[in-house]
């Protein structure tokens, strides 16, 4: 089996990343996008966390699949993947509390994430194992680099930090007192609100939409 | 009377400055899937308001009945996903029987009501925020049902205005949808002041 799937292999690992990346493309999993990027951090938690329980869902599904009657197949994709996140929420409040508390309800919200739904149901209830975890593991990547592109710039413009290491000189306080230029980066604050997530999500499908069209 | 105008309270609050959609980004896949048109727009914010409401309730009930008292917060996932889909089945049910033609046109969309995050995610945050009768649990899924309803209405408004208005060829779609939810968000920040 692995021979007749392995012509396929390499498209379909990248497909996730640009061609059908499942942020910049598909426009799926829009919740959490816009809801854990205001740090690289969280962001990358978000995408990891979401690119396992993708991946073992997909195991699971494909595994599956011949057993599946029609109408309840949403139903069992949704427990599987319930399952799934169950693990990851217990596997993070147990070893990265920090961050359990600070992404909160939005690590079992990937039971919902359509990202994880639409790969079962357009990847890994038609195909073959191996062709499945190729599949997760290209869109698992795929999105937690799209979750991770956006939360560095909206922490850049937020506070001039990447992972909470500050790259752009930090102003000192009071300095609009000195009558001078700033002598630092003025932190943007609205790119840290729901505002920035929706702007720089909107800016940056705008930007994909012209390479594409230059591309074409 | 205290106890009433923590109801009102929490309801406005939920509205308006916690609004699921603008503040919690729950619920996004349906806000620009469906708020091409005001009408559908609001029969969907009714659908969702439907679920949300029983689910919420039903979901608080099963939390503080069965599974805080037998220590089985571990299964909590699971059966809340159980109890949404179980209401979304209902409401598609309902729907093709008595409104055929608006189940045409809602298509994919209604059954993918189970999948929308604003319903989960409010059954999680009613877990999050301790709220501890149920009153105030059916209160507060009523509300975010209205407020999600609020702003997709105001969305569709929007987006029937947006298609005469000239939009930069790249940024047609969704990319200006996006944006314009985002200057609604800001909108919607001057609320945060009325309720401490």
């Amino acid at each position: 089996m692995a021979n007749s799937d392995s012509p396929k292999a390499l498209p379909t690992l990248l497909a996730g990343l640009w061609k059908e990346n499942p942020v910049l493309a598909l426009l799926l999993g829009m919740c959490p996008t816009l809801a854990v990027t205001s740090d690289v951090k969280s962001a990358l938690t978000m995408g990891l966390s979401t690119a396992f329980v993708l991946l073992c869902s997909n195991i699971v599904v494909s595994l599956m699949r011949n057993l599946l009657k029609p109408h309840l197949r949403i139903l069992m994709f949704t427990l599987t993947i319930a399952t799934f996140v169950t693990i990851a929420d217990l596997y993070l409040k147990a070893f990265l509390p920090a961050m359990s508390d600070k992404l909160g309800p939005y690590i079992p919200l990937i039971i919902v994430n359509c990202i994880i739904i639409c790969r079962a149901e357009a990847c890994a209830s038609k195909n073959g194992l191996f062709i499945s975890i190729i599949d997760a593991i290209g869109m698992g990547f795929g999105f937690t680099i799209t979750l991770c592109m956006l939360g560095a710039i909206r922490e850049i413009l937020s506070t001039g930090a990447v992972f909470g290491k500050q790259i752009l000189p930090a102003i000192s306080e009071n300095w609009y007192l000195t009558g001078g230029m700033p002598d630092g980066f003025i932190p943007m604050f609205a790119f840290a609100l729901p505002v920035g997530a929706f702007v720089t999500l909107g800016l940056i499908l705008g930007l994909v939409n012209m390479i594409n069209k230059k591309t074409a | 009377m205290d106890t009433l105008t923590t109801l009102v309270l929490g309801f406005l609050s939920i509205v308006f400055v916690n609004n699921l959609v603008f503040s919690k980004f729950l619920g996004i896949c349906p806000y620009l899937g469906v708020s091409g048109r005001i009408d559908m727009a609001f029969g969907m914010g009714l659908a969702v308001t439907f679920v949300i409401t029983l689910s919420g309730t039903l979901t608080w009930l099963i939390d503080h009945a069965l599974l805080i008292p037998n220590n089985l917060d571990i299964l909590r996932y699971v059966c809340f996903i159980l109890v949404i889909a179980g209401a979304v089945q209902l409401v598609e049910m309902y729907v093709r029987k008595f409104f055929p033609t608006l189940y045409e046109s809602f298509g994919i969309f209604l059954a993918l009501i189970t999948t929308n995050c604003a319903i989960l995610g409010l059954c999680l945050f009613l877990n999050l925020w301790k709220v501890d009768n149920i009153v105030e649990a059916v209160v507060l899924s009523f509300g975010a049902g209205i407020g999600f309803t609020m702003a997709i209405c105001i969305m569709a408004g929007i987006r029937e205005n947006l298609q005469l208005a000239n939009v930069p060829e790249a940024l047609k779609g969704a990319p200006i949808t996006l944006i314009t939810a985002g200057l609604l968000s800001m909108a919607f920040m001057g609320f945060e002041g009325m309720i401490k």
